[in-house]
């Protein structure tokens, strides 16, 4: 790993900067300082870790018995030397599979939203902090296509794991199983971790939405107006997708946390009102949704500002990468709670 | 893994041409000591399989589709029925196992056929021991497990790792496997075999002595370089001369051949014991007979053998494998002072017709009225004043065997002169049978234990005296003391017969022979034939007491505990946090100091975005804040980055001044 390609490795692979420990109670020092995210960590403590033989180890148990019996009916001293010293092979591999999952810290990574019928993306971040590599430690997520990983010592990688999702709304992860057979094979062990871990699932877009309401200022397609760039409007907060130059740095730096600077074209520029009491009643409540998710996507695409309206919600005129999260996720959760 | 579970038809070769020759090679050394004991085609088909399937690794070809395997399956079955005339039994079994194993080479895909291979390569290691356990072979094949260990490690690997780094892991986990093994194989309960079948007679099962003896046709035997057996005696051993080992008994003699009752002669003789008692601790070799060996005389008889009525100690069933045994001699006795009449009767019997000239020797003799002690005297007396010779290889004898020996070529060895002797004995009425047996031995310094081979087979006579019982006569010994004090080698000098290392001139050869039969003697002693006798033995001396077979399962299971303690501690020793990185130290010392500006850097932000954002924030800074957080980034993620990197980073970081 390079340490500018991706973001997550670059960060600090040492969990003193620590923020919750779900588990295990903290044996480091009062150094964990920020409680800024509400992460909790899981700590895969020796207590945590289940282990059975596989079908492998079995079959090497099967194939000792053979051997022991062997050496009792031939009298073959190096032959009970031979099946003790496998057997204890095997015993040390089960040591060897069970420190290859001792000591890892999971802690929960951001996830992608995802249109439902698409699937999100957990990524979920082990830590090692200790100075033993571990070697194929597997990641298994209910929906998910299992992953394998090694991580390297003092080191920490991100598992991205995908995952299927048929139902819009808030969304939690799953349990993430975490097992391993490293390095013989011989044994699995595994143990789970409940992560606090969330996102949201957008509804899915209608296939073939109609076109785009007409704006209410200038009627027809005229209404399309490039967003100004030169106008600052003022900050608010990061989120996802924002271009690193929009960052505000200076505010942020009084503020502490990270800001983004807003742009508009100017006051009173035509807009586009989404608004689900304009969508025809017949068509119910999701598909409705999904039309208005449609158009989003599509007053996104042509850059074009607007505004939704829901019962009990409104949001102001905007466009960009956080105006398009925000309605998306009203419309996501809209009548949830 | 677990995602391989695929339909087996169908299956796609995943295996890299790393692991398939890395295995390959593996069980190729595992099935080399085999090579010579299987037909030639086997061996030829095996190394055909294993350079095919090599080769079609390495060219990523297809393999053989299964209903051509099927096929060679089966012609190879029939070849080893043709070839063995049986499908089981040890040497077909061995060789129906190597031909498995190298079609299901053939068919090796995935990472499950390469650890069934692996498993079955572990299996036919124990296959090798059936043929030899010598240390060498020993040695030799736990190198091939560590190899085989090597393939185990690689099964589980990513990509492509280093031969070197896999049997480097191999041998750290054989060595923590190793204290197991050493618990496991002293204290698991151990059972005595067969459990099914009886082992074949091993290939050197074989005796330096028979139970008929026929003087004139030579002897190899007493040639032999080969380990009848050790002996552990206790602090004071007795002297050489009086080292005689009895086995068989002969009493029946057709004129040409002295043979042992073809039946034991089964009761409880009548002993009278005196002198103090010798232990002796035994360890035999097999012969594949069921006579045992002890000082003249036992006093009892060990477990699962028993004594006959002549003294004989016969075990219950033949001796094929090393056995172990303690035993009690008497160096004085009186053996049977009231002999039942009929076995007198045996001990005088001689055919009419055979040894005319010998026979009238005794006669006249007997005539002269001398007593059963002054006969013997008088025989012995001839022996040591005609001129006899000693030899290994005395001329082989024409018709009367004893009549040629006594008067023409006066020239042989211990059966020549006990055979003659107890003719001349019976002949002139004195009951006498022969015993044989070893005499001697030799002391091994190191080991403090007296070795005794074949070539110190033996063979003197025992007469019957009224009202002393049986008097052992050694007839040799009136011939060549040296013989009796110091061995054969002793007896010759300068002759050829006996093999080089048996001669005695060669201080720093013998010196060298001592301490490897020292080495084979604890090898035996402590791996081939620890026995649950052994076990039970080795486990009361310690405990100091009796030791019950849940004593010694209790001793295992807290042994075992122990050590997966001490294991689990070691190996989880290294899954703890690791002390902080010198590097993240100063970085976060570095991160504090601008905080303190105003710059406060985010838990998740790594030192490139950092550097920007805060270059943004101090511009005055901005060089030295990205040259830090290079030196940083460099020192964490890049392998090659050396003490003189830290240091510029502390210096880079207190030369910083924001203010």
């Amino acid at each position: 790993m390079t340490p500018w390609s991706d973001a997550w490795s670059t960060t600090s692979p040492f969990p003193e900067v620590a923020t919750l420990r779900a588990r295990a109670p903290s044996t480091r020092s009062s150094r964990t300082a920020s409680s800024s995210a509400a992460h909790a960590r899981v700590t895969l403590t020796r207590r945590s870790i289940y282990i059975v033989p596989t079908r492998a180890g079995l079959a090497l148990g099967a194939t000792l018995a053979l051997m022991l019996a062997g050496s009792i009916n031939y009298n073959l001293g190096l032959g009970y030397v031979l099946t003790f010293l496998l057997a204890g092979l095997g015993v040390v591999g089960m040591l060897h599979t069970w420190r290859n999952l001792a000591g890892l810290e999971v802690t929960p990574g951001r996830a992608t939203p995802a249109f439902a019928g698409g699937r999100i993306t957990w990524r979920i971040r082990i830590a090692n902090s200790s100075t033993l590599t571990r070697g194929s430690v597997g990641l298994w997520m209910e929906g998910a296509t299992p992953l394998h990983l090694d991580v390297p010592a003092r080191d920490e990688v991100v598992a991205t794991l995908d995952v299927p999702v048929s139902v819009r709304g808030r969304v939690r992860a799953a349990r993430v199983r975490i097992a391993t057979i490293y390095p013989l094979g011989l044994f699995r062990a595994w143990s789970h971790a409940a992560l606090a871990m969330d996102t949201v699932v957008y509804p899915t877009p209608e296939a073939s939405p109609p076109t785009l309401p007409a704006s209410p200022g200038r009627p027809g397609n005229g209404g399309r107006t490039r967003i100004g760039e030169d106008e600052f409007s003022g900050v608010r907060d990061y989120q996802p997708g924002d271009a690193p130059a929009r960052i505000a740095w200076k505010a942020m730096a009084r503020a502490d946390t990270v800001l983004t600077k807003q742009f508009s074209g100017g006051e009173g520029g035509a807009t586009i009102r989404l608004d689900l009491a304009d969508v025809p009643h017949e068509l119910g409540l999701e598909r409705a949704l999904s039309r208005l998710t449609a158009w989003v996507t599509m007053a996104e695409d042509a850059r074009v500002r607007y505004s939704l309206r829901l019962p009990g919600r409104e949001i102001p005129p905007g466009v960009g990468p956080a105006h398009r999260s925000r309605c998306l996720e009203a419309l996501a959760l809209h009548g949830q709670r | 893994m677990a995602s391989d579970k695929r339909a087996g038809r169908d299956r796609v070769v995943t295996l890299s041409p790393d692991r398939v020759t890395g295995l390959t090679a593996s069980l190729a050394l595992v099935l080399a000591p085999h090579a010579a004991r299987i037909p030639l085609w086997m061996a030829i088909l095996a190394a055909a399989a294993m350079i095919l399937r090599t080769w079609l690794a390495w060219r990523g070809q297809r393999l053989p589709r299964t209903w051509m395997l099927a096929v060679l399956t089966l012609f190879a079955a029939l070849g080893t029925w043709m070839s063995y005339g049986v499908i089981f039994g040890r040497d077909a079994a061995v060789a129906l196992l190597i031909l498995m194993l190298c079609l299901k080479l053939m068919e090796m895909r995935d990472t499950r056929d390469a650890m069934v291979l692996v498993f079955l390569a572990y299996f036919t290691v124990i296959t090798n021991f059936l043929y030899s356990q010598s240390i060498p072979m020993g040695a030799y094949l736990l190198g091939c497990v560590w190899t085989i260990t090597a393939n185990l490690l690689a099964t589980q690997r990513a990509g492509r790792p280093r031969v070197t780094g896999l049997l480097r892991e191999s041998a750290v986990l054989l060595a923590q496997a190793a204290p197991l093994m050493l618990v496991l194989f002293l204290l698991f309960p151990r059972v005595q075999g067969p459990l099914w079948a009886l082992p074949q007679a091993g290939a050197g099962g074989l005796s330096g002595l028979s139970d008929a003896m026929s003087p004139g046709s030579l002897s190899s035997l007493s040639l032999s370089d080969a380990v009848a057996f050790r002996v552990e005696l206790g602090a004071n051993p007795p002297k050489a001369d009086t080292l005689y080992w009895r086995g068989p008994v002969l009493w029946d003699f057709d004129g040409r051949t002295w043979r042992a009752p073809g039946n034991d002669l089964v009761g409880q003789a009548e002993l009278e014991i005196g002198g103090t008692p010798i232990r002796q601790t035994i360890t035999l070799e097999a012969h594949d007979m069921r006579w045992l060996f002890a000082l003249d005389v036992p006093g009892g008889a060990p477990t699962s053998s028993y004594l006959t009525l002549d003294l004989q100690l016969r075990a219950a069933r033949p001796v094929r494998e090393r056995m172990r045994y303690e035993v009690t001699s008497f160096p004085s006795y009186r053996l049977a002072r009231y002999e039942v009449p009929g076995l007198l009767e045996r001990a005088l019997h001689l055919p009419p017709s055979f040894n005319p000239r010998s026979r009238q020797l005794a006669e006249s003799w007997r005539e002269e009225g001398l007593a059963p002690e002054q006969l013997v005297q008088r025989a012995l007396a001839m022996f040591r004043e005609q001129p006899f010779v000693y030899t290994l290889t005395p001329p082989v004898a024409a018709g009367h065997a004893v009549d040629d020996f006594l008067f023409v070529t006066r020239r042989g060895f211990c059966e020549h002169y006990a055979a003659a002797f107890a003719f001349l004995m019976r002949a002139a009425g004195v009951p006498t049978r022969i015993v044989t047996g070893y005499q001697g031995g030799t002391l091994n310094p190191v080991g403090k234990y007296l070795v005794v081979r074949q070539s110190d087979a033996h063979a003197w006579a025992e007469v019957w005296v009224e009202g002393r019982g049986w008097i052992r006569v050694d007839p040799t010994a009136a011939v060549s003391p040296l013989r009796i004090e110091r061995g054969a080698a002793a007896a010759l000098p300068g002759v050829g017969a006996v093999p080089l290392l048996g001669r005695v001139d060669n201080d720093w050869i013998k010196d060298l022979r001592f301490a490897m039969d020292m080495v084979a003697n604890g090898w035996n002693q402590w791996v081939l034939d620890y026995s649950p006798e052994r076990q039970m033995n080795m486990m009361s001396r310690f405990a100091g007491g009796h030791v019950s077979w849940r004593g010694i399962s209790t001793a295992l299971v807290a042994a075992t505990g122990i050590i997966v303690a001490i294991l689990a501690l070691i190996a989880l020793r290294r899954t703890r946090s690791a002390p902080a990185d010198p590097a993240w130290l100063l970085w976060q010392a570095f991160s504090l100091k601008l905080a303190k500006h105003g710059v406060a850097r985010a838990l998740n932000e790594g030192p490139q975005a950092f550097a920007i954002r805060a270059s943004a924030a101090l511009p005055g800074h901005a060089n030295a804040i990205r040259a830090i957080a290079a030196l940083y980034a460099r020192l964490r993620y890049e392998a090659h980055s050396g003490p003189e990197d830290l240091a510029n980073l502390e210096r880079a970081i207190r030369s910083l001044r924001l203010d």
